[in-house]
């Protein structure tokens, strides 16, 4: 059987690249994308393909990366995860593709990451928060093009820590799924470690896709904590918000909410100031450091043309994943004397790659986890937008808030103490400066 | 029909013939075709229960406890033997399928599939809920097990559970089939036909009926167990309600009243979805949808009653030819 | 659990059940009538919302009387109901009345994947929000709690028009009486002369229309995003199994359990909150397989 299918692959191989020992250049540099078309997860699922499309197009014109066009083959990570795992066998053995972005679903990526490193195909984890896959294995071939959620985490708890360093208590009200359960675990950890003082008083975990949180805003009124964490997104966010909004919950606690860039246009005014917001990195359609570059500016414009709403997270980490393909590409090509690289030269030059999307650059460690900054801010209202934005915006490092190469995240936040919170290196910014 | 039945097994073993050689030709269908052939087997439990005219709108429970529990036991044995981990995934589910299919067969038909139902989002509510123990929505990871205490690697792995499942697909329809023409399978569509004649006879509907919950129960664990293996990743999706639906759905477009159709269902489904989600990924549902449509509309019986009205049709013009 | 806090959840318990009722009644009537478990149910609650919200944001936008979104919210209730139920009803339905129940099942799950797609077609991913209703009609405030008025006052009050007038609607009204005659003895009904298929069509619009409205109140107070209906479906499967197939106060009891059961869990045992609806089902299920209200089925020789 073994021998068969070798021969096949040797047959094809040499048809494919002909003789020679140097690959030929493709036709085209084909990359599957698993993102969510269908389902709630499409909020983000959605915006990142389109910036996707919008990104290669403007790829292309200008001749493609090395002289090759990229085409990009979408696959729905809304019909489940058997499709997506079969789906991504069937574009690597048949399709061919050179490169995989999977996924924005933890859950995926956890399918998806040993199956890469069997079939022998570069992938980029490209959204996907769980701390776990390098923690646990050694990975050739896969690699995460931005932070996951430990960063996000200790960067807001951080911020929490400065803007209001008196609070008490803390409520939480995450999605009762792994997101949920492990971004409290790593914010509860880390905490307890910076603040040990801080009386948790209410643990909620609605339902995912909850339609409504009445009860669980009618427990916080009564509760009254001085912070109430929520690391929800999409239509899960919006609604708490909104019923909490109804009801006067925003003035009365201050809301800490790591994923609410993806939700601040949606949300309008129903965001009152004073609110702490995170972006999964340094994403943020005004950007401090590159709302005044005339390229960021154009793309932000060009994609609120084509969807009517500015980018959020998701389309940033694209612009990421994208980037590091074109930075890899190039480096094995130099590497490879101008010549177009073997995929193995390819997977080589990623080693220690610095490339940089929308955000500030992102670099990839030894252990395949990129270094990506992390922005958060304050809610305030001003004239030129119907719907909250940042201000107070802090950039954190990202080399003081990742885990350590070959730590655990959890054991590593244990090993924290409060002097902590004084030793990151910041870059403070305002929205009028 | 007699007559036919010669024709049926060729063609049904030209087609198993067919899908064996496939992953030579196509290696990447390899994967695609171990699940097709896994969900045909969870398909064939649901067709099981067809015949008592029961339909269940929980079974991909099962499919879910074989997977969750092979998972575990893997876990616990760091990767396991591969027949330690499918025997513990259909015990597991053999066990669930005697403790709840003692309560449900007492019930019928909308009952019947309202209180699968009940117990399927239960066990899909825990699931999600006991996330320090299943993972929660991301689920867990599936070691692979070895073979005979032999390590594999995943070609070897994936070519091996390819074929085996083929094989029981192929041993399991039989014995499927023999249970079905057996005095116990013909009491099982008596309980749709007439089920108070057959108390009057003397059988327990409840009985029979219970034998047939916890075969589907086995077949279904199976199933999930070789999905679990193959996927490699367990999550409860796979024990979600539309999954339940999904298993129903390709009993009857393969054909309810046929142990052939729940394959050939399950590959033809798979095909379609595969294509579906690959070429117009916003509408796959919707081309799903408008599949089942016309099955239930123009072709009841399904694919098998579409080949056996052809085969009717080609043997009647050879027979009026002179 | 002192006495304020079990009256804040038994008020929050109440504006919950009171939704969960309007889109179960309508599943259960449909049910009683045609015997058929409509599982495209769900996506009228789905249109239903994204129809009223689209209206609401229409009428924002054009400045229009703001008090216009209420008859707006009816509005696209009556039309999602009475289009799409006609011609779902007529097209599809009316096919397969003699058919098998699994059949005419599936039937319903071919439609209610079909109408998943169609959303994301017109509506796109992004959730939609119109919470006009909501800020129009103010706060009240209970023991130093606010809620909002829609959801304590306006939604439980619509719900329980929605029950007496259907109870007066079935009792009262020529179309109501050949509606229950139907429901209780279709054979007979038809034998006596009943034109099954006008009843049929009254029923499914009627039910239709009921999970729209559902829909088009629910979305002041929540996300309209992909996958709505899925989630809802279950729920009413859980409401009408639990109430007994076809019973309509029954359905409001039923309701009721499942909306105090769960907002009580968010105090006492927030684990359990997701797991409430089934493990009542189960529980009633179990005891009474015909439901807590169910007539027991005779059995045929």
């Amino acid at each position: 059987m073994k021998t068969w299918r070798a021969a096949i692959a040797a047959l094809a191989t040499a048809s494919l690249f002909g003789t020679a020992a140097a690959a030929e250049k493709p036709s085209e540099l084909r990359v599957g994308v698993t993102t969510f078309l269908s389902g709630p997860a499409s909020v983000f699922g959605e915006p990142a393909r389109v910036g996707a499309e919008m990104m290669v197009r403007e790829i292309n014109e200008r001749g493609g990366i090395g002289g090759v066009p990229v085409r990009l083959i979408f696959v729905d990570e809304g019909a489940g995860g058997e499709h997506v795992v079969s789906e991504f066998r069937r574009l690597v053995e048949q399709e061919n593709v050179d490169v995989m972005f999977a996924s924005i679903s933890s859950g995926n990526c956890n399918a998806v990451a040993p199956l890469a490193e069997d079939l022998g195909v570069l992938n980029f984890m490209w959204d996907c928060g769980t701390q776990r896959i390098f923690e646990e294995d050694d990975y050739r071939y896969v690699f995460r093009t931005q932070a996951h959620a430990t960063p996000e985490m200790l960067a807001t708890l951080l911020y929490l820590l400065k803007a209001k360093p008196d609070f008490q208590t803390i409520a939480v009200v995450n999605q009762d799924y792994a997101w949920g359960r492990d971004s409290w675990d790593i914010f509860s950890t880390a905490l307890r470690a910076l603040k040990p003082d801080v009386r948790v008083v209410a643990e909620l975990f609605p339902r995912f896709g909850a339609p409504d949180y009445s009860t669980e805003v009618t427990r916080l009124a009564a509760l009254r904590p001085d912070v109430i964490l929520s690391t929800s997104w999409g239509g899960d966010l919006d609604t708490f918000i909104r019923q909490a909004a109804q009801r006067g919950l925003l003035q009365q606690s201050t809301f800490v909410l790591p994923l609410a860039e993806s939700s601040l246009e949606r949300l309008g005014r129903s965001l009152p100031p004073g609110h702490i917001i995170g972006a999964r990195g340094d994403h943020y359609f005004l950007h401090p450091e590159f709302r005044d570059d005339p390229d960021f500016q154009g793309f932000m414009e060009a994609f609120r043309a084509e969807t009517g709403a500015y980018p959020i997270y998701p389309v940033f980490h694209m612009s990421q994943a994208i980037a590091a393909l074109e930075a890899a590409y190039l480096r094995a090509i130099e590497a490879n004397g101008g010549a177009w690289p073997e995929r193995s030269q390819v997977v080589d030059a990623m080693a220690g790659l610095t490339f940089q999307g929308l955000g500030r650059p992102v670099t990839i460690r030894e252990d395949n986890q990129g270094l990506e900054a992390q922005l958060i801010g304050m809610t305030i209202h001003v004239d030129e937008f119907p719907f909250a934005v940042l201000d107070d915006m802090v950039i954190y490092d990202p080399r003081d808030i990742t885990t350590p190469v070959g730590m655990n995240s959890i054991e590593w936040l244990r090993s924290l103490t409060p002097d902590f919170v004084d030793s990151v290196r910041i870059d403070r910014f305002s929205h009028a400066q | 029909m007699t007559q036919l039945s010669w024709l049926h097994r060729t063609v049904i073993l030209a087609l198993a013939l067919g899908v064996a050689v496939m992953p030579t030709l196509y290696p990447w269908s390899q994967v695609l075709l171990t699940l097709a052939l896994a969900k045909g087997l969870a398909v064939l439990g649901v067709v099981v229960l067809l015949q008592a005219g029961q339909v269940s709108f929980g079974h991909a429970m099962f499919v879910a406890i074989g997977a969750y529990s092979a998972t575990f036991l893997g876990r616990a044995l760091g990767g396991g033997d591969l027949v330690v981990v499918l025997l513990g995934g259909v015990l597991t589910s053999v066990a669930f399928g005697l403790v709840i299919g003692v309560f449900v067969v007492r019930y019928r038909y909308i009952f019947f599939g309202m209180l699968n139902l009940a117990f399927s989002m239960v066990l899909f509510s825990l699931l999600e809920k006991f996330f320090h123990i299943t993972g929660g929505s991301d689920g867990l990871r599936v070691l692979r097990p070895t073979l005979f205490g032999q390590s594999l690697d995943r070609a070897t792995f994936e070519g091996i559970l390819f074929y085996l499942t083929l094989a029981l697909a192929l041993g399991l329809g039989w014995l499927v089939h023999r249970y079905l023409q057996s005095p116990l399978g013909q009491a099982l569509s008596a309980v749709k036909s007439n089920e108070t004649r057959l108390e009057y006879l003397g059988v327990s509907a409840r009985h029979v009926l219970l034998v047939g919950y916890v075969v589907s129960a086995a077949l279904c664990g199976l199933g999930g167990v070789i999905i679990g293996l193959v996927q490699g990743l367990v999550t409860p999706e796979l024990g979600y309600w539309v999954r339940s639906g999904e298993l129903v759905f390709i009993a009857i477009l393969g054909g309810a009243s046929n142990v052939t159709g729940a394959f050939a269902g399950a590959l033809v489904f798979e095909v379609v979805r595969t294509y579906a989600a690959a070429f117009a990924a916003n509408i796959w549902q919707m081309i799903l949808g408008g599949v089942l449509l016309l099955i239930v509309l123009f072709a009841p019986g399904g694919l098998i009653a579409l080949y056996g009205n052809s085969v009717k049709k080609l043997f009647a013009r050879t027979r009026t030819e002179p | 659990m002192t006495p304020q806090l079990a009256l804040l959840a038994t008020l929050d318990g109440i504006a919950y059940a009171a939704l969960v009722f309007m889109v179960a009644v309508g599943l259960t009537m449909i049910f009683g009538v045609m015997r058929i478990l409509n599982v495209a149910h769900g996506s009228f609650y789905a249109i239903g919302a994204y129809s009223a919200a689209s209206i609401v944001l229409g009428l924002t936008a054009a400045g229009m009387n703001p008090w216009l979104v209420f008859p707006g919210l009816l509005l696209a209730a009556v039309g999602v109901g009475a289009v799409l139920g006609t011609l779902i009803e007529r097209l599809l339905l009316t096919r397969i009345y003699t058919k098998e129940p699994v059949l005419q099942l599936l039937v319903t799950f071919a439609v209610f994947m079909i109408l998943e797609d169609v959303q994301r077609l017109v509506w796109g991913v992004r959730p939609y929000f119109a919470a006009e209703p909501v800020y129009l009609l103010g706060n009240v405030q209970v023991v130093g709690i606010f809620y909002t008025a829609y959801q304590l006052i306006l939604l439980p009050t619509v719900a329980l028009l929605v029950l007496v007038g259907l109870r007066l609607f079935l009792r009262r009204t020529l179309s109501g009486r050949l509606i229950v005659a139907v429901t209780e003895d279709r054979e007979m009904a038809t034998a006596l002369g009943i034109n099954a298929g006008r009843v049929f069509l009254l029923t499914f619009v009627l039910g239709s229309t009921l999970a729209a409205l559902g829909g088009a109140l629910a979305s002041p107070t929540t996300s309209l995003v992909p996958g709505i209906g899925a989630d809802m479906i279950v729920l009413s499967f859980a409401v009408v199994a639990i109430a007994g197939l076809g019973q309509v106060e029954g359905a409001a009891i039923a309701a009721l359990m499942i909306g105090l059961g769960r907002s009580f869990a968010v105090y006492v045992m927030p684990e359990l909150e997701v797991v409430v609806p089934y493990l009542v089902m189960v529980i009633v299920l179990l005891i009474r397989p015909e439901g807590l209200f169910g007539v027991v089925e005779r059995r045929r020789i």
